[in-house]
């Protein structure tokens, strides 16, 4: 891992396009800012990793499941 | 066309029933074409893969449950399903019902958002952070309920 020592206000970039500006520091937390082409996807780790947990949590295993009764009535 | 499906066999479904999701969901990326299909259970609807009949996840509507749901969409986000306007969209929530039983689970934070007009879908992934994988579908609607209930009566 690349790793590289930063002031706040002073930036990194990746390629010609992706910026990255450290804004703030403030004891154990640092705020970053991110400027990237919209094809970039940005996300915080912790999401990213709650999101594909999810995913799998919602893969139907069961050839013979049956979905449940929420008697919710649908306006149509 | 007829397609295998996970759970009811062979099914027809014409070709408007079928999403190009342009980058899978998150941890299945490589899995791009699903059809969407009524369920035998409203309000459920199923979403199954057309490549692996074994992949096929339940949605549901989220504003059912939550009246107040919101995407925080951006021209941006709707970039890579060249969606022009939001009403250009339909918006999922992915299901997650434990085997064991438990809460019937909706994803808010991952929804699966389709573009009506080209049929192409994105899973977006929302940072606000007011809304998780894990929304207890029969609690929500239950409150929703007993909101609009107070509404009515704070009118009276």
């Amino acid at each position: 891992m690349l790793v590289l020592s930063r002031k706040p206000q002073e930036k990194i970039l990746i390629s010609d396009d992706i910026e990255i500006t450290i804004v703030e520091v403030k004891g154990e937390q640092v705020k970053i800012g991110i400027t990237a082409p919209a094809s970039v996807k940005v996300f915080r780790e912790e999401v990213y990793q709650a999101i594909q947990n999810e995913n799998k949590a919602a893969l139907v295993k069961d050839k013979k499941f049956i979905l449940p009764d929420l008697n919710l009535t649908v306006k149509k | 066309m007829e397609i295998k499906t996970k759970t009811m066999g062979l099914v027809n479904i014409n070709d408007e029933q079928i999403v190009n999701l342009v980058d899978g969901f998150y941890g299945f990326e490589n899995f791009h074409k699903f059809a969407l299909m009524d369920s035998e259970k409203e309000p459920f609807f199923w979403f199954q893969s057309l490549e692996d009949e074994n992949l096929a996840f339940i949605i549901i509507d989220p504003f059912l449950f939550r009246p107040d749901y919101e995407l925080d969409i951006d021209d941006n986000l709707l970039k890579p399903i060249e969606a022009e306007a939001p009403t250009d969209i339909l918006v999922f929530a992915l299901v997650t019902i434990p085997p064991s039983g438990g809460a019937i689970t909706a994803n808010l934070q991952g929804p699966l958002i389709i573009n009506k007009k080209n049929k192409k879908g994105m899973q977006a992934i929302m940072n606000d952070g007011k809304w998780n994988t894990k929304h207890d579908i029969i609690a929500e609607m239950n409150k929703a309920k007993s909101n609009a209930a107070k509404d009515l009566n704070g009118r009276a």
